[in-house]
This record gives structure tokens, C-alpha cells and sequence, in this order.
């Protein structure tokens, strides 16, 4: 938090902890709600406060904190720090490196701790302690759909962070919630051929599938796609999250007469999960007269680098991967490996990514009030920020591009060099009828917080 | 036939966790009367162990490689263990086989830990009520995992297990059944073994030795011995940091299986107190065999054909089986009647 | 009306505490918490362990399960909205009973054991709750993704009186709408009837009856009495207290999840309990205070606040100053948690309370001795 504050030293010193409480804290509460407001925190003064709420502890912290990373870098970009990152390449050309309406960005930030409760309540926290402006985060879709629900109630943005569910631009898809990342269903679509090829057209799959929303609309979407090819699929398996050891749920695959498992499995999660089925043997198994697969449907770099061993010749789809070749990528990646040291994971893409657009829609309607930056973000099309040709959906909220198909690389060349590309579903391809998923996505009258 | 087989070894590591964990608790719950709800904690700090050994013989140098670029245009940095430097390809292996030999560095440091929980904490609490024992370790318990929180981090930590131990063998073939039915990680395998290894070491320790003698003693009737001229407190001392060294190996072995992170003690204190509690409060004997009951209970709840009939059963089987023991026998499968009822 | 007659200590203490209560966004705000949505959660905490209190500060008995109840609280509550009205009061109503009956199952069972077996029955009830409120109940409870309202409940009650509006409802008392400030009034003044309620019960020989269960309860069921149905009154109680508690977390926020139903939100009430004093009646509501300051303001401070806060200190040791203290500020929160909850068990196990007191008998030298022995914990085993 920027704060311009000045007291003096004596003031600390006698006043103790509440004289820092008074100072460093309270100024804001004072000038927050001295104003009358049209919406939720309209930005008064010459900074501009967003809200990013990630999990920095449970099963979904690592890509928390690589979140964090994109976030603060996006941050320095909007300040004009940095290389710029992506505003060069992005085809709207409204950002300057001068904040947003020339307003500086601060953050906040909190922890969601991968639970749909405390992330609500962290967000919650953010708009009326912090007076944020626009929230973003949220590493599970459980978090992301309840976060997206209290900032349609509170008349604030929410930009989701890496939320895979159908549900969260479906049946809970909200006016004010906007996706970047793909979904559970592109998935489906992507990966299905790419499995009908390398593994044919006759097998059994197994899923353990965590028990939640995300898992849920996964499981359903994989089932969809491969049974269109002609597998068959045995009753799935529901696990709970954070479960850690999966071995009791490994086990019944092994005599259970299946030849896939899929493991609709996230963050830790999923790099336990497949830890544990590779060191089961399955890769050394055969049934059904043929070698046993493991599918991980959505995969990342850091579950990846979790894995280890475990990860190599598996597919997945991803997002986004740093090893792509278009002049976006190669920005991004340049910008965030020089600050960091590592190459960033699609999840830091995707918020670094929302952040942008954010700033852009609220560039491109020349204000802060939500209703018009929802306007300029619905319908919009955009370019140059690594995924290609972009169109953010007026009717769903969904963004729609290009799905990357990718595979656990046998011989890595780098300590990064873990996944690599090996086919693309076009934008085309992956596009469906909003209509699938139902839900309504409300009204966009702002409320006063 | 073979998957009922595969559950019940599963059943068996669990269950080897769990025997191994609340052993140590029975043994504390034993032997100083008291409620230890840090004993969790032990266990984690016990995998740290494991962490820290690590740690410590991964620390390495780093050179820079010119001729390998990064994306973002820096030079490739590669990482060399000072092990390796030293001692060459046994640095290597050192390095390989990290986790066994954690083992070394965990005996020392669990006992010391637990021979300064229990001087310098624990044993102001032995005339207060259950209830304070219960919350000055609740208490010490989040210092301990918010000290290893703020030194190791949030995420868990991945730890490899030597690589001739790695995959699965097949364990039909030794018991007569077609090769491939039965197959199991032979890690799993090992840590059963040694939670095997670890009990019946702790057991023949009581029976055999003088000290255990005392010791036995001693949790029957602590006045008479103290009568007798016996320092019973210093061997109890020790009885404690015993217990931290027996939840620690527990600890040290479970690394490959699972990550450890800072509130794995908290996420195994309530199964092993509802392990101790089906044993029954102060029975070793039921403690060992009501964690591996609870670990193929475990196991065989999570098969979709049992799922099917009671949907949510391996969910709640361990609490369920507790109530029932609780409201049934509450004295355990093994307990003395009178323990800890009044 | 003798029901609601007070004494005059307790009716003084009353005043006193509504007058804290209802000023607490004046004084809260030089400390950074006078913003709804941690006022509203002081209310709420505070009934939620008053509630506990009534269990464990007057009989001994102590319960690691008592998250379930507010867990099935906020469920019904949820559920109230979504199927009858948003209105609130029915909304705390059925809360209030249905956690009442779940409590009373719950603890018919649990109280048949005592000492350490009743902890680990409570704590063994609420994780199945939990477990099953995760996996197989989540027709009822949505599981992980937690329980909200949608735009096609049914809502019987409200829809018949009038159209349905855009977007989704917020919770309300007789057509108000309760968020933000309101919000917080409202658990404010249910949370001063909790209080009232409690002192009553304090000062009943009901409550007479609960300390000699907890003082010994042998000498009790010799002189002929069954103690049974008043620890299971005692627990139903509270277990109602938590469900109120539940109830006004979904009034202020209409979402409810598992997770707070898990045992670690247990054992936050107990260290609130603990922390405030066991068996008083304010100790408990100044324990809730401290946990959830700590929880939402003191978890947010960062090296740069400490940097500020550090600033006498000379330039070379001032870096290590920052950088030991951050380890106890931010994220290290519990840390100082922690280390305070064992201080207090170790030093003070009256609590706050007894701080205060013992800080007051200091100042009077000559008054009467303090009776800090009548507030130890001293449960029924």
C-alpha cells in the first residue's frame, strides 16, 4: 500500500502499537466513506488500489505464489517499471507505463488458502478495509465462483485468476466475473484426438477426480471427449482435496480391468497423485494386452517440476507455455525470467494477463465505473499478449483462443524445460454455444460498498 | 482375490504410520499420564529432519555455464552439490540415499527435542487437570509448525527415495499368485517393515531391558517405585524423548510418500488420537494393533464396490469406528478399565 | 417479570458491555478494524464463544467439536434464504433449532464418556460432519465449492409477496437490508440478547447446578442427582449459540462452506475461550476480539509497517529488528498466537480475565484477596 502519511517519530514512540495502527492504517479508513460514492470504491486521490487474492497455503500454493509473481510485475509495468512486459506487444495501445487514468496502482494482497470461505472473506476484506477496485486470484475454481459471487453482490470487477470449471463462465458465470484461462470443456475438446491418437480407440479409463466443482465439470468433460472415440469409462472416483496420500484410491485401479487413469487432479494434488500411480509400477503394467497410461488433463510447469520423473511422457492441456514461440511469449517470459530467475507457468501468465486487460478496459471507457469497463471488456477482441487472437465473450465472460495440447518431455534440456507443445486446438475448434452451461449473468448496476 | 490383497498391504502402510504414532503417544500417555497433543508436531518436525539433512548435504556451488542461455537471456546457472565435489560419485550416492540416512540425524535431534519439551514444559503440567495438558500442547503444537512455517515455508517439500528403491515389485510372485497380479511400491513396502522393525524394537526395549523393566514399573505404580529409591522422572524423561524418537523415524520414513509440509503433524494429531483411543488409553499392544485395524479399514472403504453400498464410508471410517468403540467398549480394544474414565 | 430482572452487578455489566458494543466502530477505528465486515465477525465470535463458554467454563466439559454447530447453523441459515425468505429472523430461528437438535443427538451420545473421551467424541462427531458435509452430503451443502444462493431459488415466502428483482437478494430484517453497517447493528443487538441470556444462565441455579458438575460431579450424583440431563442442557445450549453464531455468518454473507466446520475451527474457540478466561463472561468475548484482530489486522502487516514502527531504533541493529519481528507479524500471525495461548495456559489460565484482575487487586493492595482459583479449569473427568 502506498501512503503518504507523514507523523512524526515521537508520535510512534509514545503512542506505541496504536499510533502505528492510527497512522498506517486508519488514514485510509477516514478517507474511505468521506466521499460520497456512485460505486464501490471509486478511486479518489492519485493512486488506485487492486486487490489480489491468491492461495499462499493448502493444495494450491505453489501456484499462489508464481501468481504473486505475475501480479507485482504487472503492477511495475502499469507504474512504468520495468521492460513494459506485454504493453508493447498488446494490440490496444492505451497503456503508457503511466498507471491506470494516470492514476498510480497500488495492491493489497491476501491469502485465499485454496478455500472457497476464506477466500471470500480475504476479498471482502480487500474491498472494505483496502477500498480495492477490482479483485483478482483465486487458483481454484471453488474460490474463484464464490469470490466472483461477492463481487457481483459488492458491485466490484473480479478478473479470475486460474479457474478451470465450466461452471465459473457457465452456470455460475457472473456480470462482473471475467476468465481469461480455458476450461475444463476446451480441454475435453483439445485433448481428445491427441489421446485417440497415441493411445487408440479402444481403452478403458479409470478417473479419480477431486471432489468439487472444477474436478467435477473435468471429469464430465473428459468423459464426453474420450467416450466420442470410443473408450469406455469405469464408475470415477471422487477424492477429497488436499488428501495427500492417494494410494488407497490407486490401489483398486490396479485389478480394476481400466488401462488409462486419469487424474483429474490440481497443484499438489496432481504431482501427488501422479507421483504415487507412477511408483504403483502403472507405467511398467499392461491390461487389456496393452501398456497402462496415465492422462493428467490439466497439467502446469510447477506441477510438472513437482512430478519430477513422474511427469515424463504424459499429456495434458495448458493455456499458455513459456516455450512458445510467438513474440508475446518470448516478451513475457523475458520480462518475468529476468526479474524472478524462472521461467513463469501459465498460471502467471493468465493473471498477468487480467491485470492488463483490466487496466485496458478501464483505459478504453475512460473511467473506473464498473458498468463501462464491463462494457469494453464484453465482445472485445484483442492480440499480442501470448495466446493469439483473443475474443473476450459478451455472452459468457469466457475468453476463446487457441487450447495447447502438451506432453511431459522425455529429455529435458534445462531444469525448465519440462513440457513441450505437440498440438493446437484451434480457437475455432474450442468454441462452443453458451448456451450449454446455462446460467444468467445478472445485472451490472454497481452497488455502494 | 488380488485386489482384495493389494488393499489389505495398503491397509498395512497406513497402518504402520498410524501404529507408529500412536505408540509414541501411549508410550507418553503411559508412562507421565499425559495428554500430548503436540505429538503430531513430533511426527512433522521428524520429517524435517529429513528436509534439513538434506538441506545440508545438497548445499552446493553455483557456476554459471556460457555456452547454455536462458529465455530471458542470462547465462545458465548449474548447480553442483558440495557432496559431489568432495566425494565424487559417493556424494552422489550420500545424496541418493538422503532420506534412509536421515535417520542418523533424526534420532539425535528428536530425543533432544523431546527431552526439552518435557523438562521445559511438560512437566509443570502433570498435577493439572487433563484438559490444561490438552491445551498447553494444542498451544505448542501451532508454535512448532509455525516455526517450521516460517523457516522451511508453506509448500511441502518433496523428498526423492534412493532410486534402487524406486517403483514397484512384485509381490505375487513370492506368494504364488501370476506374475503382475499383485504389485506394490516397494517403498510402501519398506516403510511397513520398518514400522514393523521400529515396534518390536520398542516392545523387546521394555521387556528385555532393565531400564523397560522400571519403566513398566513405573506406569503401574509410580509412588512404589519412587519409594524403592528409584529416580522414575529421569527415566520418564527419557520414556518422552523416546516417544519424539519413535514419531520422528515415523516422520523421516513417510517424506517419499508424501511431501511434508508444516501442518502435516495437525493433520495426523486426530487420527492417532483416535487410534490410541480404539486401543485404548495405556495399551502399546492396542495402540499397534488398532493402527493397522484403522489403516485397512481405511483402505478397504476407499473400494468403490464398499462405496457403493454405505456412499461417504472412506470418508468417515476412522471417526466412525471410533465413536462406536468409544460408546461401546470405551475402553479400547486392549485398555485397563478405569483409565482416564473418572 | 422476574425473567428478565437482572442483578444489579449484572445489570451494570450489561450497560457497560452495550455501550462497548454499540460504540464499536469509534473505538475500533484508531486500531484499523472499524470496517463491517471484521466488526460483524467480533459480533458474531463473541456469541459463538460465549456460547462455548457456557459449556465448557461452567461444567468442565470440553468440546473439540463445537464448529459443527455453527457449520449446520450457517447451512439452515443458507438454506432458509433459498428456500422461504431473506428475510433474517426465520432465517436465526431454524438455525437456532435445527443446530439445537443436532446437538442434542450429538451430545446424548458424547456425554455418555467424560474427560479426554468426550473431547475426542465431539472432535470424531465434527470431522464426520465435516467429511460428509465435503463428499457424499453435497446435495445439501455443495461441498468444497460451498453452498450459495442462485437466481432461481425458490424462495417461496419472499416471491409471493413480490417479483423477483435482478441479481441476487442480500439478507434483511422486515424489508432493511442487512450489509455493512446495518449488518453489523443487527448481529450487535443479537449479539447483547446472547449476553443477556448468558448472564441469566450464569445466575440461575441451573447454572449453580452446571459448577457443581464441574467442581465433582461424583459428590453430585451421590447427593442423588442425575448430572446427565444438565450437561445435556448445557450442551444443547450451546450448541445453539453456535448455530446462531453460523446463522448471522450466512445473514452477513450468504455462503457457507465446510470448511468451518472443520476441527481446527474447533480449537479456535477453545483458544478464544482460553485466551479471555474460561467461566467468566466477558473473557470469552474479549478472546474472540483478540483472535480475529489478530487474524484480520495484525496478519496484515508488513515489513514496510514494521520499518516505520522500528524507526527509533539506531541503523545498524535496525534491519534485524524488522527482520526478526516480521517472523511474528503478517503471515507469522499465529506464531504470536501461539506462544500467547501457551503463556496464558502456563501463567495465567484464568486468562485475560484474570490479568485484569490480578492487575486490579494490585491497585487495591488491601481489598479483598482475588479469587483467581474460583476461575481455574478444572473439568469433569
Amino acid at each position: 500500500m502506498t501512503n503518504s502519511h507523514n507523523f512524526s517519530r515521537r508520535g510512534v514512540l509514545k503512542g506505541g502499537l496504536a499510533g502505528i495502527l492510527a497512522t498506517g492504517v486508519a488514514p485510509l479508513m477516514f478517507t474511505r466513506g468521506a466521499y460520497a460514492q456512485e460505486f464501490c470504491n471509486a478511486p479518489s486521490g492519485d493512486s488506485v488500489t487492486l486487490g489480489f487474492n491468491m492461495p499462499l497455503t493448502g493444495a494450491y500454493a505453489d501456484e499462489g505464489a508464481d501468481q504473486q509473481r505475475a501480479y507485482e510485475l504487472a503492477v511495475e509495468h502499469l507504474n512504468g517499471g520495468g521492460d513494459g512486459g506485454l504493453i508493447p506487444t498488446f494490440s490496444s495501445k492505451t497503456l503508457k507505463g503511466s498507471g491506470i487514468l494516470g492514476k498510480k496502482v497500488a495492491f493489497v494482497t491476501g491469502d485465499d488458502q485454496t478455500k472457497a470461505d476464506a477466500g471470500r472473506d480475504s476479498a471482502r476484506r480487500m474491498i472494505e478495509r483496502d477500498g480495492a477496485v477490482m479483485i483478482t486470484g483465486g487458483s481454484s475454481s471453488a474460490v474463484a465462483i464464490a469470490e466472483q459471487g461477492l463481487c457481483q453482490e459488492m458491485g466490484v470487477i473480479y478478473m479470475a485468476g486460474l479457474t478451470h470449471s465450466n461452471d465459473t463462465t457457465g452456470k455460475d458465470k457472473k456480470k462482473y466475473g471475467f476468465r481469461h484461462f480455458f476450461n475444463a470443456y476446451q480441454s475435453g475438446i483439445a485433448l481428445g484426438p491427441v489421446l485417440g491418437e497415441a493411445y487408440g480407440k479402444d481403452r478403458v479409463a479409470y478417473h479419480l477426480t477431486a471432489d468439487y466443482t472444477w474436478g467435477w465439470t473435468q471429469e464430465e468433460s473428459m468423459i464426453k471427449a474420450t467416450e466420442a472415440l470410443g473408450w469406455k469409462t469405469m464408475p470415477p472416483v471422487r477424492t477429497p482435496v488436499g488428501a495427500g496420500d492417494f494410494s488407497q484410491y490407486i490401489t483398486p485401479f490396479l485389478n480394476s480391468g481400466a488401462d488409462v487413469l486419469v487424474l483429474n487432479h490440481y497443484g499438489f494434488d496432481g504431482v501427488n497423485s501422479i507421483t504415487q500411480a507412477v511408483q504403483f509400477g502403472l507405467r511398467d503394467r499392461q491390461a487389456n494386452g496393452k501398456n497402462v497410461e496415465i492422462v493428467l488433463p490439466l497439467v502446469s510447469d510447477l506441477m510438472a517440476k513437482g512430478a519430477g520423473e513422474a511427469i515424463k511422457g504424459v499429456y495434458g492441456t495448458a493455456n499458455w507455455d513459456w516455450q512458445l514461440t510467438d513474440e508475446a511469449s518470448k516478451a513475457f517470459t523475458k520480462s518475468f525470467g529476468a526479474k524472478y530467475g524462472q521461467p513463469p507457468s501459465q498460471i502467471a501468465q493468465t493473471s498477468y494477463v487480467q491485470v492488463l486487460l483490466y487496466a485496458d478496459a478501464v483505459e478504453r471507457a475512460g473511467t473506473f465505473y464498473p458498468p463501462e469497463v464491463i462494457k469494453a471488456l464484453e465482445g472485445y477482441e484483442f492480440d499480442g499478449l501470448g495466446n493469439g487472437p483473443t475474443l473476450y465473450r459478451a455472452a459468457d465472460h469466457q475468453c476463446f483462443k487457441d487450447v495447447y495440447v502438451v506432453k511431459g518431455k522425455d529429455a529435458p534440456s534445462n531444469p525448465y524445460d519440462l513440457l513441450e507443445v505437440v498440438g493446437t486446438a484451434s480457437r475455432d475448434s474450442v468454441t462452443y454455444d453458451p448456451a450449454i452451461f446455462g446460467g444468467e449473468l445478472g445485472p451490472d448496476t454497481p452497488a455502494k460498498c | 482375490m488380488d485386489a482384495i490383497l493389494a488393499q489389505l498391504l495398503n491397509g498395512l502402510d497406513k497402518g504402520g504410520a498410524y501404529a507408529l504414532i500412536a505408540l509414541g503417544l501411549t508410550l507418553v500417555f503411559g508412562t507421565l499420564g499425559v495428554v500430548n497433543f503436540a505429538h503430531g508436531a513430533l511426527f512433522m518436525l521428524g520429517a524435517f529432519c529429513a528436509v534439513s539433512f538434506r538441506y545440508l548435504i545438497t548445499l552446493e556451488t553455483v557456476t554459471v555455464d556460457p555456452t547454455q542461455t536462458t529465455a530471458w537471456g542470462t547465462a545458465l546457472e548449474v548447480r553442483t552439490p558440495l557432496a559431489q565435489t568432495w566425494f565424487g560419485d559417493w556424494g552422489a550416492v550420500l545424496i541418493d540415499w538422503s532420506v534412509p540416512l536421515s535417520i542418523l540425524l533424526a534420532i539425535p535431534v528428536m530425543l533432544l527435542v523431546g527431552i526439552v519439551m518435557e523438562r521445559g514444559l511438560i512437566k509443570h503440567f502433570y498435577k493439572r487437570p487433563h484438559a490444561e495438558q490438552i491445551l498447553v500442547t494444542f498451544g505448542l503444537a501451532i508454535v512448532l509448525q509455525e516455526i517450521v512455517k516460517a523457516i522451511f515455508g508453506p509448500n511441502p517439500i518433496s523428498q526423492a527415495m534412493p532410486s534402487a528403491l524406486r517403483g514397484a515389485t512384485d509381490v505375487g510372485a513370492l506368494i504364488g499368485l501370476a506374475p503382475g497380479a499383485l504389485t506394490y511400491p516397494l517403498w510402501r513396502l519398506i516403510y511397513f517393515l520398518f514400522s514393523a522393525g521400529v515396534i518390536a524394537a520398542v516392545f523387546a526395549f521394555l521387556r528385555f531391558t532393565t531400564f523397560g523393566m522400571v519403566v513398566r514399573a513405573g506406569m503401574a505404580d509410580r509412588e512404589t517405585v519412587g519409594l524403592l529409591g528409584i529416580n522414575i522422572d529421569r527415566r520418564f524423561t527419557i520414556m518422552f524423548g523416546l516417544a519424539a524418537v519413535v514419531a520422528g523415524l515415523a516422520g523421516v520414513m513417510y517424506t517419499p510418500l508424501l511431501p511434508p509440509n508444516y501442518h502435516q503433524g495437525m493433520d495426523f494429531l486426530v487420527l492417532s488420537f483416535v487410534v490410541v483411543v480404539v486401543g485404548g488409553m495405556g495399551s502399546l499392544p492396542g495402540a499397534v494393533a488398532a493402527g493397522f485395524l484403522l489403516g485397512i479399514l481405511q483402505s478397504f472403504a476407499s473400494m468403490n464396490q464398499i462405496k457403493s453400498i454405505i456412499p461417504g464410508i472412506d470418508q468417515i471410517i476412522i471417526y466412525l469406528t471410533a465413536v462406536v468403540i468409544l460408546l461401546v467398549r470405551p475402553r479400547g480394544l486392549f485398555g485397563r478399565r478405569g483409565m482416564m474414565e473418572n | 417479570m422476574a425473567l428478565f430482572q437482572l442483578s444489579r452487578r449484572d445489570a451494570l455489566i450489561l450497560a457497560l458491555f452495550a455501550l462497548v458494543v454499540v460504540t464499536m466502530p469509534v473505538w475500533t477505528a484508531p486500531f484499523g478494524a472499524n470496517y463491517p465486515g471484521l466488526m460483524q465477525k467480533f459480533a458474531i465470535y463473541a456469541i459463538f464463544a460465549i456460547g462455548f463458554n457456557i459449556l465448557f467454563g461452567l461444567t468442565g466439559y470440553l468440546s473439540f467439536g463445537h464448529a459443527a454447530f455453527l457449520g449446520v447453523g450457517s447451512y439452515t441459515a443458507v438454506w432458509s434464504f433459498k428456500l422461504l425468505t431473506m428475510d433474517a429472523l426465520p432465517a436465526l430461528l431454524l438455525a437456532v433449532l435445527v443446530s439445537g437438535l443436532f446437538a442434542l443427538v450429538i451430545g446424548f451420545l458424547s456425554l455418555r464418556r467424560s474427560g479426554i473421551y468426550f473431547s475426542i467424541l465431539t472432535l470424531a462427531f465434527a470431522q464426520m460432519s465435516y467429511n460428509l458435509a465435503y463428499s457424499v452430503l453435497t446435495p445439501i451443502t455443495n461441498g468444497e465449492t460451498s453452498l450459495q444462493l442462485t437466481m432461481q431459488d425458490p424462495r417461496v415466502i419472499d416471491l409471493a409477496f413480490s417479483e423477483r428483482g435482478v441479481g441476487l437478494p442480500t439478507a434483511s430484517l422486515f424489508g432493511v437490508t442487512l450489509s455493512g453497517l446495518s449488518g453489523f447493528y443487527f448481529c450487535a443487538v443479537v449479539l447483547l440478547i446472547a449476553f443477556f441470556f448468558a448472564q441469566k444462565v450464569f445466575a440461575s441455579p441451573f447454572g449453580m447446578m452446571l459448577r457443581g458438575i464441574k467442581s465433582n460431579q461424583m459428590r453430585m450424583s451421590y447427593t442423588g442427582f442425575n448430572t446427565r440431563p444438565y450437561a445435556l442442557t448445557a450442551f444443547v445450549i450451546s450448541g445453539m449459540y453456535a448455530g446462531l453464531a453460523g446463522a448471522l455468518l450466512a445473514v452477513t454473507d450468504p455462503l457457507a462452506g465446510a470448511e468451518r466446520m472443520q476441527w481446527t475451527a474447533s480449537g479456535e474457540v477453545v483458544l478464544m475461550t482460553i485466551l479471555g478466561g474460561v467461566g467468566t463472561l466477558i473473557g470469552p468475548v474479549m478472546g474472540a476480539w483478540l483472535i480475529k484482530y489478530f487474524e484480520n489486522i495484525f496478519s496484515s502487516f508488513n515489513e514496510g509497517i514494521l520499518s516505520r514502527f522500528f524507526d527509533f531504533v539506531p541503523e545498524p541493529l535496525h534491519d534485524t529488528v524488522v527482520a526478526i519481528s516480521s517472523k511474528f507479524v503478517g503471515e507469522g500471525w499465529q506464531l504470536t498466537l501461539g506462544l500467547l495461548f501457551v503463556f496464558v495456559v502456563v501463567f495465567l489460565p484464568g486468562g485475560i480475565m484474570e490479568g485484569v484482575r490480578r492487575i486490579g487487586a494490585l491497585f487495591r493492595r488491601r481489598g479483598s484477596p482475588p479469587k483467581a482459583d474460583a476461575m481455574r479449569v478444572q473439568p469433569a473427568e
